[in-house]
């Protein structure tokens, strides 16, 4: 189904129905940096559960969707490192959590992958370590590569800077990082932003995502983090 | 007869004598702990270029006033260089992989003689996840190890196999020590530089690995200029 052309600014609250229970939602963030606190703030509050979370890492226990994990919103979680947030661990140790893990390169390659409608990754990161576990090997001019799979998601929350009504995207500094590729990557796609302005304002130069990958469109709200990302 | 240097002594020696290893206008990724160090000790005539996994080309100190939009890829804010730019993590890791980094600076848990280089999991306890270290250490020109030359218990960090897990087989070029540096080359590894207050033989026994020793095996750089400053 085509997407909206005026991409309608919706509320926390109602981006956050979009993600139902049992599926799989990206999240844009590294560290601090480019998470969309307000939607995620709001999903928190819904309290959906059985999620299938795919982000680069799981926050702090008491920060972003660190927090979906820590209230149990999660039952597998897809991601390059989980360190930082003690709850994480502790739930994949007590048995109560799914966890994969992928070298940060591959990870963001493979959900680049599904949005560019490739068929796969070949990376020579991992090769010859636990990473290669399960994965095909392929040798291509004499050097082993690993295949990794497209990764998909239902749904993905993400945070920009400023948006035009058409949903074109800016990002601000290390803000960016995921973001732009997990609006490749899912089915129906929710950007976080500092304002939203008029049709024709945003320089197209200066466009990062194009709007025709979005679907609605959140202010931020009054975030602790929000406010300071 | 342990040898032992206090924890600061030993982390800033290490990331000074690091710091000599770059040219005007490297671009470089320095991992956290011992390497993060690193860029305090940069000659003032040698630019670098520091790029973080998260999207950084041109990341400088840290800032008067904290701004998270604006942070490394362990969470410290920065200050932006002139000239320097944002990517997203599908160019950032297209850097780091293809070969578009001169060196990363990294810690260990394990290096072998041969280059491989465990420093991302131990079994039996929680992995935390590998990051960015994998591509790093599999893109970079050159995978310059950073680490103390013993663990706390004084067990070696330099062996002939690792034990743990690997994070990549036969990729570091450089280890730097608070009492050693050695290079690795078509998996040999040389003992290049020792600290004044070890012997070779002192090496010898904290280390369990092959290595040939350079002609002249010289004292290690910087730690005269660590002796004045105090």
């Amino acid at each position: 189904m085509a997407k909206k052309v005026i991409k309608p600014v919706v509320s926390a609250a109602e981006a956050a129905k979009y993600v139902r229970p049992g599926m799989s939602i990206m999240i844009g963030g590294f560290n601090y940096g480019g998470i969309p606190y307000t939607l995620v703030e709001a999903l928190v509050e819904a309290g959906t559960g059985d999620l299938t979370l795919i982000s680069n890492d799981t926050a702090y226990e008491d920060v972003g969707h660190g927090k979906l994990v820590a209230k149990g919103q999660v039952k597998k979680v897809i991601a390059s490192h989980v360190g930082l947030n003690k709850k994480t661990g502790q739930f994949y140790m007590e048995g109560k959590l799914e966890l994969v893990l992928y070298p940060q390169g591959t990870f963001v390659e493979c959900i680049r992958a599904a949005g560019f409608g490739l068929g796969g990754v070949l990376t020579p990161t991992g090769v010859g370590t636990v990473v290669e576990e399960g994965k095909q090997v392929i040798k291509i001019n004499g050097q082993d590569y690993l295949l990794d799979l497209p990764l998909r998601a239902d749904v993905a929350f993400i945070r920009a800077y400023k948006a035009d009504r058409m949903g074109n995207l800016t990002y601000f500094g290390t803000n960016r990082n995921f973001n732009p590729i997990m609006a490749t990557a899912a089915d129906y796609v929710v950007a976080e932003v500092d304002s939203v302005v008029p049709i024709g304002e945003l320089d197209p130069n200066e466009v990062v995502t194009p709007g025709i990958l979005i679907d609605a469109l959140v202010v931020k709200g009054d975030n602790y983090y929000a406010n300071r990302t | 007869m342990p040898i032992e240097l206090s924890e600061e002594r030993t982390r800033h020696r290490i990331a000074r004598r690091i710091a000599k290893e770059f040219h005007d206008g490297d671009v470089v990724n320095l991992g956290i702990g011992i390497p993060t160090l690193v860029s305090d000790y940069i000659p003032e005539d040698v630019r670098i270029i520091f790029q973080t996994e998260n999207g950084a080309i041109g990341a400088g100190p840290a800032p008067e006033v904290p701004d998270l939009r604006f942070i490394g890829a362990g969470g410290r804010p920065f200050v932006i260089m002139p000239g320097g730019c944002f990517v997203a993590s599908d160019l950032s890791f297209g850097l780091i992989r293809g070969g578009h980094l001169d060196a990363t600076v990294l810690g260990a848990l394990q290096v072998s003689q041969d280059g491989d280089l465990a420093n991302w999991m131990v079994p039996g306890k929680m992995v935390p996840g590998m990051g960015g270290a994998m591509d790093l250490v599999v893109g970079a020109r050159r995978v310059i190890i950073a680490t103390t030359h013993t663990t706390k218990r004084g067990e070696p960090k330099i062996v002939r196999k690792c034990t743990l897990p690997l994070t990549a087989k036969g990729v570091v070029k450089l280890i730097v020590t608070e009492f050693a540096v050695f290079s690795i080359e078509k998996g040999q590894m040389k003992l290049l530089e020792i600290a004044p207050e070890v012997t070779l033989e002192d090496i010898k026994a904290m280390t369990d690995a092959d290595f040939t020793v350079a002609e002249p095996l010289i004292t290690m750089q910087g730690v005269e200029e660590e002796e004045e400053e105090e």
